[in-house]
């Protein structure tokens, strides 16, 4: 079999072994590298490790606690926006939105005594942009019982940025059903939209320059929880 | 017609320098270098030139150059009449003096098949037409190379082509009966019956050497058994009636073992190795490649290992070409549907060096005689030398090839003479050179050129 | 896969591209639970479907994840076009290669005739069979279709049963399952197996009985009737006697044990029909399974960008 078509290094997930580009943010030692100049790819960011590290090339803006205390508030705000949760439907986008989302549904019960379920949806088959890079892993989508028909489904990302994922989620949830409404829930928007989107729910808004990215680390993914913006120069 | 020429500076057999003195086709003069232009002969044709009454002698700077007999090739499909897309007797007999060789044993494989006086003589009258090296055709064994009825043996050793080697090539003379009464047959004119070594029933849809690897890649194996049980079948029937056999293209470990037992019988067996039975091995076929298409196939390094031992101990005569040129079309397929077989005029010698050389197993005497002396000797070859030891001797023919040791080249098929660019080498890195060729004193190579 | 440009045999691939292609079906595998089972994911890419054999199996289970995957797909059979005018493979490739073909799905008589199109066209080959070499997406589909009835390929022993020497799909589930880490075992008579199978990965058995208690997988190869002419077997009931699956053979295995065949089976020679039609039998689940399987390895070849588009 011929080597293929890499695509454009500082764009693409490095590691030559499909097995490599399968978990890419959890594994991918050159993280930042990966988000550098991205303007029309992912929102969600790969988990920063090794460089990003280093004190001075990135700078947390929001410590486990502080991760901690805007969960709690969004989950308020999905309880007051949706009268308590009714009809609701979360489906967590892959990877960090899944267990965000995960994370949202236990504070509702928490606050609440209510039951959200709970699913995961990958928007991956729907994206406009995937000639613009090498073939990318398949994530899980895992649609629960209830369905989606006649549900208030919010989507739960890491980081909203150019829109993309979303559009692209947002088709890929019309194949699953015709939802009563669809919100938006992110932990950070970082701007720099590219189409008509915004979001329901934000934990924090973080302006960025293009030539910075932001990194979300998340206990279930990363090993501990943080957001990171790192710039330019750490690359 | 240059009939006086000075190779200077040249080493026989690759011993020490000598000028070569050639004049009326034979080794006039062999002086120590710098000594041939002052031969007498050479004086002759100079005070000859000065006087306008004839060429002046032609001086071969050899310096650095091996002086060997001219290559004779027992093995080449020219393809004339019939396949001229891919070779003609002009272009094929090009590719063999391009490659050392001064006389080639043409294939009877044509269309219509040189089964009889009438087509040996008309390829060999383009042969001498053509004038780049001697072709000596070979005679069907059988009609068509249908394998049932015996062609006209004897019209073709009493026509002009002098036919003395006989053979079916590309199809083996199964038949145990009719090949006895072939081998009895040619004795009348001492001919020789040279036999492609494998039995169809056992080869029927055969792609490539049968074992692991063709396991895997998928393709009808052709056993090395298959050539074997031939080729001791036939030194049984050659040692029964006494006659000669010949073998063509040996490609496995087993045959060289029974010849090596034919041999110590005493019986007048021969045997010829190809250049890509040397060098190549099975694993090229991995790449689906029908340029590695050869009848019989590349086989195992254990075979090119034994197949070179062979060539070194003699049991194995000489190395003859199997040169195959096909068109683009026959090769440019899927593997099954390729016609089997490669070029091999302008690499030979190339690839003997680095086999057999290189590795140890010849000097350069040993190539000489497997390339040269021996291979005459079995097809009965005039005006060379028969035996090594006569070579660059005075009064001897001179039909021989300059050789440049030192020189590696790239093989490049569009480069070649040949009409065809069926390589297995292209792209490879292959020492030594032909410099120049010269049959019976005429020069048909000059500076790597055609005259 | 993810980073190569064809699928043409499975020898050469390795334990991390062998699973993302079946986790990449998982997921492919998923979609078809979808209420719309149409993804817009090859949307503008071509996929040629060029069939010298006939299999209408094998053609409209790639025409079906191509379409579900919103591709266009060509159907260029050999039968009726100027392939059967005597058209040359390569002429055939040119052809392709005006018409935009991204991927060329390949069925041949010849070993090999998927890897020289390769060599003349800028898209993406997938072997759909070729000759008596390898059939390498049924390969991924029967061990895919093992890992879902069974959790796992790894460290199972997997029995390949008949006309091995003939056979593309055993050889790449010997190279695949091999690969995954299943212990496999070839069951023949001498005759259908290659010469040089010693080579191989796999064990070697004569005797169906005995390895048939310790066969978590038993996989059925379809025995051409012609094969008995060529004297590699004395009659049809002295193969099915020795080496045909009926139920008493079947009642050998374990309990959990799958019974598989690529089809199409010739019932009563190399399987009873009892035997096809029980509940160990995938024969059912390897046909729907074949089109996830073929959507990931459609996707994953072409689901990016080219050179040409990513820089």
């Amino acid at each position: 079999m011929a080597a293929a078509a890499q695509g454009d290094p500082a764009r693409n997930t490095p590691g030559n072994m499909p097995g490599a580009t399968s978990r890419p943010h959890a594994e991918d030692p050159d993280g930042p590298v990966d988000v550098v100049g991205r303007t029309s790819d992912d929102d969600s960011v790969a988990g920063p490790r090794g460089r990003a590290d280093r004190p001075g090339l990135s700078r947390t803006v929001l410590s486990a606690a502080d991760m901690n205390r805007v969960v709690s508030r969004m989950a308020h705000q999905v309880l007051e926006k949706t009268s308590g949760g009714d009809g609701v439907l979360l489906l967590g986008i892959p990877t960090r939105g899944v267990p965000l989302a995960q994370r949202l549904a236990r504070r509702v019960a928490a606050v609440e005594g209510v039951n959200l379920p709970v699913g995961s949806l990958d928007p991956t088959m729907y994206r406009d942009d995937l000639r613009l890079r090498g073939v990318r892993p398949l994530e899980v989508t895992e649609i629960p019982e209830c369905g989606v028909d006649g549900m208030v489904v919010i989507l739960v990302d890491d980081v909203l940025y150019s829109g993309r994922t979303v559009r692209a989620a947002l088709d890929a949830l019309s194949a699953y059903g015709r939802p009563r409404a669809v919100q938006l829930a992110v932990l950070v928007d970082r701007g720099h939209r590219e189409l008509p989107i915004r979001a329901d729910y934000v934990g924090k808004n973080m302006p960025t320059s293009r030539r910075e990215s932001v990194a979300v680390r998340l206990r279930e993914v990363d090993g501990a929880d943080a957001v990171l913006i790192v710039s330019a120069d750490a690359l | 017609m240059t009939s006086v020429i000075v190779l200077r500076g040249v080493s026989p057999l690759g011993g020490d320098p000598r000028d070569l003195v050639i004049a009326g086709g034979r080794i006039a003069a062999v002086t120590p270098p710098g000594g041939g232009e002052h031969t007498s002969v050479v004086a002759e044709a100079a005070d000859g030139a000065a006087g306008g009454t004839r060429r002046g002698p032609l001086i071969v700077d050899g310096a650095g150059l091996i002086a060997l007999p001219g290559f004779v090739d027992l093995h080449t499909h020219l393809r004339e009449p019939g396949r001229e897309d891919a070779e003609t007797v002009e272009s094929g007999t090009r590719a063999a003096a391009l490659g050392g060789y001064t006389a080639v044993f043409a294939m009877a494989n044509t269309d219509p098949v040189a089964d009889t006086a009438g087509v040996v003589e008309q390829v060999w009258r383009l042969g001498q037409d053509a004038g780049h090296c001697e072709v000596r055709p070979v005679g069907a064994v059988t009609k068509g190379l249908a394998g049932s009825q015996l062609a006209e043996l004897g019209a073709m050793a009493t026509s002009a082509a002098a036919v003395r080697m006989f053979s079916d090539d590309g199809h083996c003379v199964s038949d145990a009966l009719l090949m006895r009464r072939a081998l009895e047959y040619v004795k009348a004119f001492d001919g020789v019956v040279a036999q492609h070594a494998e039995e169809p029933r056992l080869t029927a849809g055969a792609q490539m050497n049968e074992g692991a690897m063709a396991a895997c890649l998928g393709l009808p194996g052709w056993p090395a058994v298959a050539e074997e049980a031939i080729i001791a079948r036939d030194a049984l029937l050659a040692g029964h009636v006494d006659s000669r056999l010949h073998v063509c293209h040996v490609s496995t470990a087993g045959s060289v073992e029974i010849i090596r037992w034919a041999k110590a019988k005493g019986w007048r067996v021969t045997a010829e190795v190809t250049p890509h039975h040397l060098l190549l091995t099975e694993d090229l076929v991995a790449s689906y490649d029908p340029v590695y298409k050869v009848n019989p196939p590349l086989r195992t390094k254990a075979d090119t290992e034994a197949l070179r031992a062979g060539l070194a101990d003699g049991t194995i005569d000489c190395v003859a070409t199997d040169h195959a040129p096909h068109a683009p079309e026959d090769k440019e397929t899927e593997w099954a549907a390729a016609r089997p077989g490669m070029l091999g005029l302008e690499t030979a010698l190339s690839v003997v060096i680095e086999t057999m050389v290189t590795t140890g197993h010849l000097d350069w005497a040993g190539v000489a005689d497997r390339l040269a002396a021996a291979p005459a000797r079995i097809g009965g070859v005039a005006d060379t030398v028969l035996d090594v030891a006569q070579f660059a001797q005075v009064g001897t023919p001179a039909t021989l090839t300059l050789l440049d040791t030192q020189a590696q080249r790239v093989i490049d098929p569009a480069a070649f003479a040949s009409r065809s660019t069926n390589t297995p080498y292209r792209g490879r890195t292959l020492p030594g050179v032909i410099r120049a060729t010269f049959l019976r004193g005429r020069p048909t190579v000059l500076d790597g050129k055609i005259v | 896969m993810g980073v190569k440009r064809h699928l043409l045999s499975t020898a050469d691939l390795l334990l991390d591209d062998a699973l993302l292609v079946l986790d990449t079906a998982d997921r492919m595998a998923r979609v078809a639970d979808a209420p719309v089972r149409k993804l817009p994911t090859l949307r503008g890419r071509t996929v040629v479907n060029l069939f010298f054999e006939d299999s209408t199996r094998t053609r409209t289970s790639f025409e079906v994840a191509a379409k579900r995957l919103s591709a266009d797909v060509i159907n260029f059979s050999a039968r009726g076009s100027s392939v059967s005018k005597g058209e040359s493979l390569k002429d055939t490739a040119q052809t392709l290669e005006a018409m935009g073909a991204d991927a060329v799905v390949c069925r041949h008589s010849a070993s090999g005739a998927p890897h020289r199109l390769a060599s003349w066209v800028r898209g993406s080959v997938v072997n759909a069979g070729d000759g008596t070499h390898e059939h390498p997406t049924q390969a991924l589909l029967d061990a895919f279709t093992i890992r879902r009835r069974l959790g796992r390929v790894d460290g199972l022993a997997v029995t390949i049963v008949g006309d091995v020497l003939h056979s593309r799909v055993a050889r790449s589930n010997i190279w695949l399952l091999t690969t995954l880490g299943a212990q496999v075992t070839v069951v023949a008579p001498p005759t259908l197996l290659p010469l040089g199978i010693d080579g191989w990965p796999v064990g070697v058995s004569y005797d169906l009985d005995a390895v048939l208690p310790k066969s978590d997988v038993v996989m059925m190869l379809r025995v051409q009737r012609e094969r008995m002419s060529a004297a590699f077997f004395p009659s049809e009931r002295e193969y099915s006697r020795r080496y045909g699956l009926d139920a008493d053979r079947a009642a050998l295995m374990p309990e959990h044990a799958l019974v598989m065949h690529p089809g199409p089976m010739v019932r009563g020679m190399e399987i009873a029909s009892s035997v096809a039609d029980s509940p160990r039998s995938t024969v059912v689940d390897q046909v729907a399974n074949g089109v996830s399987v073929r959507m990931a390895v459609l996707y994953l070849l072409l689901g990016g960008g080219t050179d040409r588009e990513t820089t």
